[in-house]
């Protein structure tokens, strides 16, 4: 019998009943994040069946969605800012938690921000849990060697009211990444070739497993990078192994643990890598040592060349067809020198505090093209703090840039923040469907690093020319 | 969620491949905090112009259209955001199945809670259905059976539990519920705790 892969030791740790071929598994889950848009209808049920939530202390709750990015004083003042049904929305949200004992990260809170950026900040992210969120880029917290994905709002319900969820076991996929990162390459550009190989139904019905020395490597934030856009890819969820790095980032966070307890939990960390003779169901293996800065042409985050070549010869696909048509870009034409209205750094992928550096490294001494508005927005307040400690708001704000509070943003545009339509935004986001950023809007996935270097010369450009 | 065990109905074809939540249910749309009254909302940007007049090319707009209860679509249907505004909004419109090849997982377990039948058939019967829209096709969720116009029965893959669920109109809370002992007892006998 073969070992142990690290998701089979999460999976097998948190079965409350096995499943059948009757029935699923009853999942047992560790944190449940919880945010404004996808939860009223399941705290509305829960109020209609006279349900407690079972573990409001396994419960986190923020606001961010459909949250405004401009300062405002307080919820009193959220009308000023914000559309009738957004503010609906927050207030709804304010009160579901303040009815079911829940706690808020909300406008009162310096730790308010990005639903998937705060959990790992505070430290209620961590290796060996189960994480779920009405989100789909739950997957982030994969990167901590935590089994986290992304649910609707009934099973949002069912976690609320029991803290599990049914669940029938997913396949196993291991990607290998092996090779040293180019300069001015970043994890971003890892993950858009690894979707653009494997294609945005590659990963369906599996888990993934990130593996090899190139993830071995890489910093937290990057590694949360990678597996935030596993969803991209179409699976469950992605995973790393926890190791020293991971420790590390959470050694003193205000939720880890403490004293004996973290020293026993060091320990149940460090045994979930996967065996060495652990299998799984696909093996793909992937070297970065050429990889150069990625973008996105297309309208699914798996339309993706290199930034140095041009959009890809017209397959005849439909879909292939209709995705040029609406980015208003055409077979053959370069990427590199194509025009750009607006630039968003920010989201759950990339608006953590060394994105906000790598951006800020090219925007130094450097102005913005007159052409282009520039929105940065720290994932969360406490980034926002540690970037203007640094002076990075001051570089933002003297390039042209317009820095925000911490928020999704742009990203869904669920807040206001949206391109008008027919604009092209280059993007640190993890979407570039249609209509996502704004009914219209265009949107090319790329890293802080090209994202910047494009908002200085108003065309998409090679961030490696501006390093 | 009413029970379902039984559709009848010509299809609509949307035959575009990756079909996203965003398409289905555009995050504007997410700002209810009810479920009703989504279908308004279906696949807005593809079915409205800029002034919210239906556009006459799009399937969705068709005479007959309204009363269709069976999607086909291309590859990979549902893909990216976790909304269950998605499911929620074909529901509202009147569709009680998908058929494609391949559903996302999170769209598909949406699904199932509301009483939409994901049904994944062959590339074969798949192109068929692309190339046929209006066919009339059967789809009897108890045996899990979908009949095509000339009489083929093909078999498509339902979890067990799930077609229960749909069969007696249930989500599958009431059930988590029941097992709260088993629940209690993995909460204080676990080797750690959260």
């Amino acid at each position: 019998m073969s070992g142990k892969s690290l998701f089979e030791k999460v999976w097998d740790d948190h079965i409350v009943i096995p499943e059948s071929p009757a029935n699923p598994a009853v999942l047992y889950i560790d944190l449940h994040l919880v945010h404004e848009v996808t939860t009223p209808q399941a705290f509305t049920l829960m109020r209609e069946q006279g349900l407690p939530v079972r573990r409001t202390d396994l419960t986190l709750a923020t606001l961010d969605h459909s949250t405004p990015t401009v300062p405002i004083t307080g919820l009193d003042d959220l009308d000023r800012v914000t559309p009738p049904a957004q503010a609906k929305q927050i207030r709804q949200m304010v009160s579901n938690c303040a009815d079911f004992g829940v706690e808020l990260h909300g406008f009162d809170s310096d730790q308010r921000g990005i639903v998937h950026v705060i959990g790992p900040e505070i430290g209620a992210t961590q290796p060996g849990k189960t994480i779920v969120c009405g989100d789909s880029h739950s997957s982030t917290h994969g990167a901590f060697g935590a089994l986290a994905f992304g649910i609707g709002s009934t099973e949002v319900g069912h976690v609320l009211a029991t803290q599990c969820l049914l669940q029938r076991k997913p396949k196993t996929m291991a990607i290998n990444i092996e090779g040293r990162l180019p300069a001015g390459v970043t994890a971003k550009d890892i993950i858009l070739a690894t979707i653009g190989r494997i294609g945005v139904d590659g990963g369906t019905g599996h888990v993934i497993e990130f593996r090899g020395s190139t993830i071995r490597g890489l910093s937290m934030e990057e590694r949360m990078t990678i597996c935030n856009m596993t969803i991209e890819a179409g699976a469950r969820a992605g995973m790393m192994a926890p190791d020293d790095t991971t420790v590390e980032f959470l050694a003193g966070r205000p939720q880890a643990p403490q004293g004996a307890a973290w020293d026993a939990a060091v320990t149940r960390w460090l045994s979930l890598p996967s065996d060495a003779d652990a299998t799984f169901d696909r093996e793909i293996d992937i070297d970065i040592s050429q990889l150069a800065p990625m973008v996105t042409f297309g309208t699914n985050p798996g339309m993706v060349v290199p930034v140095t070549e041009a959009v890809p010869a017209d397959t005849g696909n439909l879909s292939f067809r209709q995705a040029l048509d609406y980015m208003g870009l055409e077979p053959g034409q370069s990427m590199q020198g194509t025009r750009v209205d607006v630039v968003f750094i920010g989201s759950c992928t990339n608006s953590r505090l060394p994105d906000l550096r790598a951006a800020a490294q090219i925007l130094r001494n450097r102005s913005i093209a007159k052409s282009v508005r520039m929105l940065v927005v720290p994932g969360s307040e406490i980034i926002k703090q540690q970037a203007e400690a640094e002076g990075l708001d001051k570089i933002f704000l003297a390039a042209g840039a317009e820095w925000r509070e911490a928020g999704c943003s742009m990203c869904l545009g669920m807040n206001g923040d949206v391109l008008k339509p027919g604009q092209l935004c280059v993007s640190t986001s993890n979407r570039n469907f249609e209509g996502r950023q704004g009914v219209g809007g265009r949107t090319v996935l790329a890293s802080p690093e090209t994202a910047a270097a494009s908002a200085v010369n108003g065309v998409i450009t090679d961030p490696r020319t501006l390093l | 969620m009413e029970k379902l065990s039984h559709i009848h109905s010509q299809t609509v074809v949307l035959p575009q491949t990756d079909i996203d939540t965003d398409q289905i249910m555009p995050a504007r749309f997410l700002t209810t905090t009810d479920k009703e009254g989504l279908g308004k909302a279906l696949f807005s940007d593809w079915r409205y112009d800029g002034n919210g007049e239906p556009l006459p090319g799009f399937p969705l707009n068709q005479p007959g259209a309204a009363t269709c209860k069976v999607l086909v679509a291309g590859n990979n249907f549902g893909c990216g955001s976790s909304r269950e505004h998605a499911p929620w909004g074909l529901v509202d419109f009147g569709f009680r199945a998908v058929i494609s090849t391949q559903f996302a997982d999170i769209f598909r377990n949406n699904s199932l809670k509301n009483g939409l039948v994901p049904i994944i058939v062959d590339a074969e019967t798949h192109t068929w259905l692309l190339s046929n829209p209006g066919a009339e096709v059967d789809i009897d969720v108890a045996t899990a059976t979908l009949t095509l116009p000339d009489g083929r029965k093909l078999a498509f893959p339902l979890d067990g539990f799930s077609q229960q669920c749909l069969l007696e109109g249930v989500d599958q809370l009431g059930y988590l519920l029941s097992k709260a002992d088993q629940i209690d007892t993995f909460e204080r006998e676990r080797a750690w705790k959260p």
